[in-house]
């Protein structure tokens, strides 16, 4: 068996010569079927990459007039005037930011800490009940995370957690003002909690890539397992970790429906946290449905910066944790 | 005299400390875990399951008064239904691709693009989805717009899925296919597709309840409605038990806003049924989350 | 069978010792004496219980899931498997050196050595700077590494990645080092290297060295023990024990001679 009966198809499709001349030979040599079989799956392999391209393309299509009318201001213009025909992307893009930075500040320790618990502590039995818990945490639907957010957690922050931050860190812009309806607070809340599975999954991944022998290494040298973990196994997994960490906050940047119901969509610099803004995301679907004119392409160009944000940050922590996943050592998932 | 056994003390003492702290705040970290989801899920159930009655499953939305989300109901098994039927066969073979044929240059691109695909925010699949599909249909919402935006959020889970599934199949199932004289198309698919058949079937499962909760693609897709769902799946607006929450969920009557949290008890118990059942399925090792 | 009587003081005491896997009993009632300041070398047929022994005298056994271990392993006369004995303290004072070499990656040569000092009390740099250079020095390696100690471990041949981690594990002080075949992954220069480091270090520490190569053993230690199978699934049993002229001369049991004589293994 071996080489012969298992040719790579796109190995001699597109690398070794040219790919007309390859798909001839092998037409000519091999099976007719495994030919068009082959075709067949390239092309729907394929697809994925015409959809992405398809997406950008578009989105810079629909984005034509807005691009055209604001230009390259549009991306730090903080103008939002509807009566004017006045539009900007910074307000939003400082709230995309700013929400999904507080939500990977406080879902990256707890995410790392899971990671941890799983990987170096849990006996196996419990390991899986918190495995399924975590799971099911991504599994709840955004848009019932915002009417939870909205409802439960919201007056929850507002009457047990606000009141003691504003007494210590009053003193502070973020934490200054009153606590509105609504609140970037909130909404950053509930983007931690939503991003936490995938904190979670990657640094559990991460973390399980790290050789045991790193680890008997530390332990055979009189280290207790806290020492262990901080010194030889966060030191080792440290640029997954951080591709974890990022890959949260392209999550975070890029949720939509939660953040609409929570956040209060009020285009502004917000200086507080305990006050209203709006993200990318949420200005997109609160005001789709009552889009029209020069709005549309400027929702367009909107998602065209989102998507330019998050592909971004998808991109650099998927290196990230490729690096030490499929590993420089040659690690492979060990 | 005793060196292993003296009473700890000093730096010894304080490294044991920092130990069991750090070993507590893991175990905290995991309990800060559950919190979130049990008080989600009871929070839900307490607020949803008084309107669950015969209107609340047969009537249609009303917005000053407590109505029914049967149009949600079927929008959602309509919607969800036809992307599967979209995305599965996609992404099943691009899944195949990778796997069989996909070790060099083009594979490896398709495949870090299908992992950068699942990072794209749903609703800019949402945005895409109405420049192909809604424009050029003549500006008509449609069920199948929204369709085709969830396929385009299954696809690349599914071909993933599906790709690790078919590797985990050993080499040898495959080689005694070949010896007997069976061409290889005929081996993937008479053989190591139905080898890795739980495998693929939970990938399924879970990237349908992903996409059944799904909301903001949907909002400029199938735009949603108060009346019955459009008997046509090419035009006219259609409604998901998600769209009604985000609407119902935000109207000032309190009698509404319950409507909206029993059909988020509803979506609650799909989605979840569904992820649970992807695990009963697939007993291998390496689930993801 | 227990070989108690040869040695009058020894470092470690092993006595009726047990180790489990789960439900597999991977050695079954090993006694045996380890002298100070001498090198003793475990040999026998693979999968007959030396690394699990080795690990058991340190408590690195526990740290695989499910392991577990009857019986008393006596260090200076103390259990280090009675109650309230800190497992952290028994490695300080018993350290290690696996198969494979395993420095730190993303530590320099310098940090490597002082990985396992810097958990205990703080030292002064000029302190550190001695230790570093002392124990490179016994490992045989401070001429090939003094003039790129910023460098990563990682820079390092397999042989001297080995080297750096006996420095590192002298380092600590500690009394006894374990050693589970330091050079079945190197080639013969390194292991010439490691073997002569391995003869100056007992001046000051005691040794124990498992290996497959009989060579090897008969080389470097002063007592060898023999590990034996009886058949597949078995537990691993201490078949013989002795001066390591005398096992390798005149061995008592037929599976020592066997086996010493490379008829099998």
């Amino acid at each position: 068996m071996g080489e012969a009966a298992w040719p790579s198809l796109p190995d001699c499709f597109f690398i070794r010569r040219g790919v007309i001349l390859n798909l001839f030979k092998r037409l000519r040599r091999g099976n007719l079927g495994d030919n068009i079989f082959g075709f067949v799956v390239l092309l729907f392999g394929v697809s994925i990459l015409v959809i992405m391209a398809g997406i950008v393309f578009q989105l810079w299509l629909q984005s034509a007039p807005s691009r055209e009318k604001f230009g390259w201001s549009f991306l730090w213009s903080t103008a939002y005037d509807v009566q004017r025909q006045n539009y900007g992307a910074g307000v939003f893009i400082y709230g995309t930011l700013v929400t999904a930075f507080i939500a990977l500040i406080l879902a990256a320790p707890v995410g790392v800490g899971i990671a941890a618990y799983l990987v170096e502590i849990a006996p196996r039995r419990l390991n899986r009940v918190v495995g399924s818990m975590v799971e099911l945490l991504a599994a709840v639907p955004s848009i019932v995370y915002g009417l939870w957010g909205f409802y439960a957690l919201n007056p929850f922050l507002r009457d047990y957690i606000a009141p003691p931050l504003q007494a210590v860190l009053g003193w502070l812009p973020p934490f200054s003002g009153e606590f509105v309806g609504t609140s970037v607070f909130t909404a950053s809340v509930v983007l931690a909690i939503m991003i936490l599975p995938t904190v979670a999954a990657v640094s559990r991944d991460v973390l399980r890539a790290v050789p045991d022998a790193q680890r008997e290494a530390m332990l055979a040298l009189g280290a207790t397992r806290w020492e262990m973990f901080s010194r030889a196994v966060l030191p080792y997994a440290k640029s997954g970790v951080l591709g974890a960490a990022i890959l949260g906050l392209g999550r975070a940047a890029g949720e939509t429906m939660a953040v609409t119901f929570i956040i209060g969509n009020n285009p502004q610099i917000f200086k507080s946290l305990f006050g209203q803004g709006a993200t990318i995301a949420s200005e997109i679907a609160a005001k789709w449905q009552e889009a029209s004119g020069l709005t549309l392409p400027v929702l367009m160009e909107l998602g065209l910066v989102l998507f330019a944000i998050t592909i971004i940050i998808n991109i650099s922590a998927r290196l990230l944790v490729m690096l030490l996943v499929r590993g420089p050592r040659g690690g492979l998932r060990a | 005299m005793s060196q292993l056994r003296r009473p700890m003390t000093g730096r010894f003492k304080r490294r044991r400390i920092m130990d069991r702290a750090m070993t507590f705040a893991a175990y905290a970290c995991a309990a800060l875990a559950i919190i979130p989801l049990t008080w989600i899920v009871i929070y839900v159930f307490v607020k949803g399951i008084g309107v669950w009655n015969a209107r609340f499953f047969t009537q249609l939305p009303a917005l000053f008064e407590a109505g029914g989300v049967r149009n949600g109901i079927f929008g959602t098994l309509e919607v969800v239904g036809l992307s599967a039927a979209i995305g599965v066969p996609v992404g099943v073979m691009a899944g195949i691709f990778l796997a069989e044929y996909g070790d060099n240059i083009l594979g490896g691109t398709v495949r870090f693009t299908a992992d950068t695909m699942t990072g794209v925010p749903s609703i800019v699949v949402g945005l895409f989805v109405y420049g192909v599909v809604v424009l050029n249909t003549g500006g008509a919402y449609s069920a199948f717009a929204g369709a085709v935006a969830l396929a385009i959020l299954m696809i690349p889970i599914i071909t993933r899925t599906t790709e690790e599934m078919i590797r985990l199949v050993p080499n040898s199932i495959r080689e005694a296919s070949l010896a007997l004289g069976v061409p290889r198309w005929k081996t993937i698919l008479r053989v190591v597709l139905p080898t890795a058949l739980s495998g693929i079937v939970t990938g399924v499962f879970l990237s349908v309840a992903r996409v059944a909760g799904e909301t903001a693609p949907l909002i400029m897709t199938i735009f949603g409605t108060y009346y019955a769902i459009s008997k046509n799946i090419f035009d006219g607006p259609t409604t998901t038990l998600s769209l009604l929450i985000y609407k119902l969920g935000g109207a000032p009557n309190p009698e509404v806003v319950k409507v909206a949290w029993g059909a988020s008890l509803l979506l609650i118990l799909i989605v979840l049924g569904l992820s649970l059942l992807a695990r009963l399925i697939f007993k291998g090792e390496g689930a993801k989350f | 069978m227990s070989y108690l009587h040869e040695i009058s003081e020894p470092v470690v005491e092993v006595q009726d010792l047990n180790m489990y896997y789960g439900a597999f009993k991977a050695l079954d009632s090993v006694g045996m004496k380890i002298a100070k300041n001498r090198i003793t070398a475990l040999i026998g047929p693979s999968g007959c219980g030396k690394s699990t022994f080795i690990r058991g005298l340190n408590r690195m056994h526990e740290t695989v899931p499910g392991a577990r271990i009857e019986g008393k392993v006596l260090l200076d006369g103390e259990d280090v498997y009675a109650e309230n004995v800190d497992p952290v303290r028994v490695r300080r004072k018993v350290g290690m050196v696996f198969q494979k070499p395993n420095p730190f990656p993303t530590m320099s040569i310098y940090d490597n050595v002082i990985a396992g000092i810097k958990l205990g009390r703080r030292h002064k740099k000029s302190e550190l700077d001695e230790i570093v250079e002392r124990t490179l020095n016994q490992a045989a390696l401070w001429g090939e590494v003094k003039n790129k100690l910023k460098d990563s471990g990682m820079s390092l041949s397999g042989g001297q990645q080995q080297r750096l981690c006996i420095a590192r594990t002298l380092a600590v002080e500690p009394e006894v080092i374990l050693m589970d075949e330091p050079a079945s992954a190197l080639d013969p220069i390194s292991t010439q290297k490691i073997e002569d480091a391995i003869q100056d270090l007992k001046k000051s520490y005691t040794v124990v060295i498992v290996t497959h190569n009989m060579q090897q053993a008969s080389r470097v230690s002063d007592y060898t023990g023999f590990f034996f199978i009886e058949e597949m699934g078995a537990p691993g049993q201490l078949w013989e024990f002795g001066e390591t002229e005398r096992i390798f001369s005149n061995p008592k049991r037929k599976e020592t001679e066997d086996y010493v004589t490379g008829r099998f293994g």
